[in-house]
């Protein structure tokens, strides 16, 4: 009795704090947390009954693991996987030795006001939709207009049909993908470098180190475990991709699907286009689980590194 | 004293030759990063026949705002389009930053009973979620959004990570403001209303712009729920561009208006419709920076 009537205390004593989060956690069960339970769909054979979703759950079919078995027969299985994967990893690759790189260079330049102006211009892709994006590469790459077959063409070189050419596009996504986060990116780590302590470098000098030299025993040094917790929570995200680099950039051009299909796309593809709901679902599933296992192993390695920089 | 700062900057700084180099490389790379945007509005002036004849230069043989001209006369469904996205982002950013604060300050309250069971609950958001499929059906046949304005607005309001940003935000906050309020007899939502929000404006600035840019440039959203034209935002319109250019085409030819069609600035006005969608936040970006730097910063913490 004495415990019951606490807890009606406690909550009256906490009840304009609760009105507060309220609204909120009515968000995150209706959009987050009841599609979790949604995944239960991918041991279904869901169709619609038209008298809405519970009944329409009810009345579908349970059909255990067969989504998986059907997914992982085919070949899609693997060619997202390594799709998402590779992607992933270049991105995460590159984009941290760009990001640095372009960290330490904006640091160094002796004019802040022009380092501050390249900074800004460097910043804009990142404002930037991936529809929009998607035009930007679009009039480099048109067949019959776009800049780069008039410049291929001028050197006497016969124009590329660059929207079903699947061999360049690893280039071309890795190209665009590092064009539009660099200058984002690039941002933490300058923020790091302005805030190490000076007098690090003054007696670098004294000692005679040159330039290159402090860059090389210093400022890497001192940038090395943010780059590492980066780089660590990159990776717990590496099982999902940017839907809007890999479905607007191509075009949606099906003739680049082998190269340009990930995990995101091929959800997509299956819940709005071939209409494989069963097998999209799995895929989603999938998706979720390894990317859970992922999160939580870079997040525990983060937190062994660093505990405040670990997500919780 | 004079000498010995220049002499104290020298010692610090790159050699003139490594400062040059620095520079040229920098810029260079600034300049990528704008060019495709100068371009997009290079094209937009063109003349389209010039382009239809030459492809697209970087110094256009006939100028013309032709493509401009001929949007803002037929461009209905661009000006609705412009309606749509500035209610989204409008409602969308202000129903966002309300919620999250409302939602971080309670989690960020020590004395909040509850706090450790809601911050999980908007942790496990960012580590788990049930993927596109279930999303869909829950948004369209749980809580029939498909094809209303919500679908374009509900799905984006909450987010985890902007609530840890405000949750950090608040947590700065001196414990003392609220207590001595609290003495003086005010409510929670007093405090939450008359204290805590004037003191955090930087912080909502910051999320809220977050938000802003966030719902000006999606898209996806409407690919997956909107069918309905008049509900298009224009980043989803700029991508049905291609079928609405051929769907005009057509209206044009059976209600007998061959020069219409004849005359439709067909690649040009895709860029203008490009550069008008972006134009709002190209001359607006260098203004709010400083807010994207300093959420990206502190975005980085936690507790």
């Amino acid at each position: 009795m004495q415990a019951i009537l606490q807890i009606f205390k406690d909550f009256h004593k906490n009840l304009p704090i609760l009105l507060m989060v309220l609204p909120g956690a009515l968000g995150f069960i209706l959009f987050s947390y009841l599609p979790m339970g949604g995944t239960l769909l991918s041991f279904k054979q869901y169709r619609y009954n038209g008298e809405g979703f519970l009944s329409s759950f009810f009345s579908s079919e349970w059909v255990g693991l067969r989504n998986f078995t059907f997914l992982f027969g085919t070949n899609d299985a693997y060619i997202i996987t390594r799709n998402t994967l590779l992607y992933n990893i270049a991105f995460i690759v590159l984009g941290t030795i760009a990001a640095v790189a372009m960290a330490i260079l904006l640091s160094e330049i002796v004019n802040k006001r022009l380092s501050k102006l390249y900074q800004t211009g460097m910043f804009l892709p990142h404002f930037m939709s991936f529809v929009i994006v998607g035009f930007f590469v679009y009039s480099f790459l048109n067949m019959d207009k776009g800049l780069l077959n008039s410049i291929l063409e001028r050197f006497g070189m016969e124009g590329i049909s660059w929207y079903t050419t699947p061999e360049y596009w690893p280039f071309i996504l890795i190209l665009t993908n590092l064009w539009k986060s660099i200058g984002y990116s690039s941002v933490v780590y300058l923020a790091a470098i302005t805030g190490f302590d000076r007098s690090l470098y003054e007696a670098a000098m004294m000692d005679g180190a040159s330039k290159w030299k402090q860059i090389r025993s210093i400022t890497l040094p001192l940038l090395k475990p943010l780059v590492i917790i980066m780089t660590l929570l990159a990776v717990g995200r590496i099982f999902y991709a940017d839907f809007g680099l890999f479905y607007n950039v191509p075009r949606n051009s099906g003739a680049l699907y082998p190269v340009t299909n990930v995990i995101d796309t091929y959800v997509f593809r299956g819940l709005k286009t071939t209409g494989e709901m069963g097998m999209a679902t799995a895929a989603g599933l999938y998706q979720s689980i390894v990317g859970f296992i992922l999160v939580m192993a870079s997040n525990y390695t983060v937190r062994k590194l660093d505990k405040d920089n670990a997500l919780f | 004293m004079s000498i010995k700062t220049r002499k104290y900057r020298d010692i610090h700084s790159l050699s003139p030759l490594m400062n040059i180099v620095f520079n040229v490389v920098a810029a260079l790379f600034a300049l990528i990063c704008l060019f495709p945007f100068a371009f997009v509005v290079i094209l937009s002036f063109t003349d389209e026949k010039s382009l239809a004849l030459h492809g697209y230069r970087l110094i256009p043989e006939k100028w013309s705002t032709y493509a401009y001209e001929y949007l803002f006369q037929n461009g209905s469904q661009l000006l609705q389009s412009y309606v749509v996205t500035i209610t989204v982002t409008v409602v969308g950013t202000l129903i966002s930053v309300l919620v999250i604060a409302l939602y971080a300050y309670g989690i960020s309250r020590s004395s909040f009973k509850y706090r450790s069971f809601f911050s999980f609950l908007a942790l496990f958001t960012m580590l788990f979620n049930g993927g596109l499929v279930p999303t869909f059906i829950v948004v369209t046949q749980v809580l029939h959004l498909k094809d209303t304005i919500w679908a374009l607005i509900l799905p984006m309001a909450m987010n985890a990570f902007y609530i840890m940003i405000m949750r950090t935000f608040f947590k700065g906050l001196p414990d003392g403001i609220i207590e001595s309020a609290k003495i003086d007899g005010a409510t929670e939502f007093q405090i939450f209303r008359k204290i805590v929000l004037p003191l955090s404006l930087p912080g909502l600035a910051t999320i809220g712009l977050f938000c802003t840019l966030g719902y000006w440039n999606d898209w996806f959203n409407a690919l997956l729920y909107i069918d309905n034209p008049n509900l298009v935002p224009l980043q989803s319109m700029l991508m049905r561009i291609e079928s609405s250019m051929a769907f005009i085409l057509q209206n044009a030819n059976t209600n007998g208006l061959g020069s219409v069609a004849a005359s439709l600035p067909q690649e040009t006005s895709r860029m203008a419709m490009v550069v008008l969608a972006t134009g709002p936040i190209v001359l607006a970006y260098p203004f709010f920076q400083r807010f994207f730097v300093q959420g990206l910063t502190v975005g980085s913490l936690k507790e």
